[in-house]
């Protein structure tokens, strides 16, 4: 469903993808992990046609997303690890333009709107401006939005960033419910490792851009002979605190640290 | 077509919700009318140019419609802040529409904007000469409107954050509506400024407001409007430009 081959992403000197390679299988649950600033978000965004890659390849559902983006844009849909949605807008109105702007047909429209938002208990509030709802309900919210135009894959940047145990586990148990019934391949980011742990059939771990182990999270814990999946994160990545990069000069920083380490 | 339709009706419906920022921005318009308009008002009959308020009235009508529609292209940034930015650059929609849906939603929401401004000033004293060149006063509105609303979003699609907000306000927009002749008459100014004038979009428009609402125009209304459209062409092909090449 998803192939990525050498792929790389350079921000002037600093690379923030440094030849990637992985495969995600139709219908499978993906986690890829990393710490801060370990290349993440960028990997996804490329992914999602919102950056170009310097190099390598990427193949969704058999199309180029650098050569065909709005036919790629249609297979997938994306929860953002910033929110994205119209805060002076209702929720339901949030809806009908992403229904709109993704040519979902005007007959199944309301239907399937109506269905989602039930879903994800929003239907009582569909009225409200999205400024009046809670972090949760924002997420939820943003979560049925992206199903709304059926997608095959549906991409999960730190969907459960600042939510608590409720709101976590009710999600992963709707998406769950989703990858099972329907058969959504989802490509997931978190820093909770027992998410990654509960969810996914395969896990890829990167790190300051470059993909260090990859595997089933079983395949994972034997590989460094720990019981937890927290315990072979940090086995592979390193206890050190990562700081996102956020100016040049940080990016710089980081260049230099990387470089040391290599000596 | 329904996707631009559907970003049209965003920009109307978060316009008409944000009812005491309607309120606010009409204040400024409000200010120029009544402080210059009557306080100028003795020293401009006094020189012999009839009523100020007469003159100023088209000019600050001009200059809602440019702050307007310059605002809502510049909101861009708040969608960028807030994020909505990307759920419209992930659709599977080119982005020369969701950009036209924009533009236009700024240049409509900046008419509805002008017109609350015509009301003020026909409650002020402001009396056009001939009702039936109403329709043609806002056919230049709406040219200011387009030519505005594209320069707004090819800002707004390069602009990273508030502070180069200001910078564009101070450097660009308030020079380009003092340089307009919308407070003082383009005629009799020193070539220096007189060469400048001509170069200013918003003059050829205030120029077609004030011919069409009050008689007196200096370009003549072809030639406004010629220069109006040939700019609205070219700032509104930039900002597709611009707005295309965004990458978050």
């Amino acid at each position: 469903m998803i192939r990525v081959h050498e792929l790389v992403k350079k921000f002037g000197e600093f690379t923030a993808v440094d030849r990637v390679s992985f495969e995600v299988h139709a219908g499978e649950v993906f986690a890829f992990l990393g710490p801060n600033g370990a290349g993440k978000t960028t990997t996804i965004k490329m992914l999602t046609t919102l950056l170009q890659p310097t190099s390598g390849s990427i193949s969704i559902g058999g199309l180029d997303p650098a050569k065909d983006p709005n036919a790629v844009r249609r297979l997938f849909g994306i929860v953002f690890q910033d929110p994205s949605l119209d805060n002076e807008l209702t929720a339901y109105e949030n809806m009908e333009i992403h229904a709109v702007l993704y040519h979902v047909p005007h007959k199944v429209r309301a239907e399937r709107i109506q269905n989602l938002l039930r879903t994800f208990e929003l239907w009582d509030r569909r009225k409200s401006l999205v400024k009046m709802f809670s972090g949760g309900m924002r997420r939820r919210l943003e979560i049925a939005r992206a199903l709304l135009h059926t997608p095959k894959i549906l991409f999960l940047d730190e969907p459960t960033l600042g939510l608590d145990p409720q709101s976590r586990n009710q999600l992963w148990t709707q998406v769950k419910n989703l990858n099972e019934t329907e058969g959504v391949t989802v490509f997931l980011t978190t820093h909770y490792m027992d998410e990654a742990d509960r969810m996914a059939s395969r896990i890829a771990i990167i790190d300051h851009g470059r993909i260090v182990a990859q595997g089933s999270p079983q395949e994972l814990k034997d590989q460094t002979g720990s019981d937890s999946l927290e315990h072979s994160f940090l086995a592979l990545t390193g206890s050190s605190i990562r700081d996102e990069a956020a100016t040049s000069a940080d990016q710089l920083r980081q260049f230099a640290r990387m470089w040391r380490r290599q000596r | 077509m329904s996707a631009i339709y559907i970003l049209w009706l965003r920009e109307i419906k978060r316009y008409l919700r944000s009812r005491p920022q309607i309120a606010a921005s009409l204040g400024q318009p409000l200010l120029y009318l009544l402080a210059l308009g009557f306080g100028l008002g003795p020293v401009f009959q006094k020189a012999g140019n009839g009523s100020y308020l007469q003159f100023v009235a088209p000019g600050v009508i001009g200059m809602t419609v440019l702050f307007s529609s310059v605002f809502s292209g510049i909101a861009l940034l708040w969608d960028r802040q807030f994020g909505f930015l990307k759920e419209t650059l992930v659709a599977p929609v080119p982005r020369i529409r969701i950009m036209i849906g924009r533009t236009l939603g700024g240049a409509t929401v900046a008419l509805i904007q002008g017109t609350l401004v015509v009301l003020v000033c026909l409650i002020a004293g402001f009396r056009p000469l001939h009702l039936a060149r109403i329709p043609l006063a806002y056919f230049f509105m709406a040219l200011i409107a387009i030519v505005f609303a594209g320069l707004g979003a090819a800002i707004g699609s390069v602009l990273q954050d508030m502070q180069g907000f200001q910078l564009i306000m101070n450097f660009l927009v308030m020079p380009i509506f003092f340089l307009s002749g919308a407070l003082f008459p383009l005629q009799n100014l020193p070539a220096a400024l007189s060469a400048i004038t001509r170069l200013d979009p918003l003059s050829y428009g205030i120029d077609g407001v004030r011919g069409a609402l009050t008689g007196v125009s200096v370009f003549g209304f072809a030639t406004d409007a010629a220069v109006l459209a040939a700019v609205a062409c070219i700032l509104l092909a930039l900002g597709a430009r611009l707005f295309s090449k965004i990458q978050i």
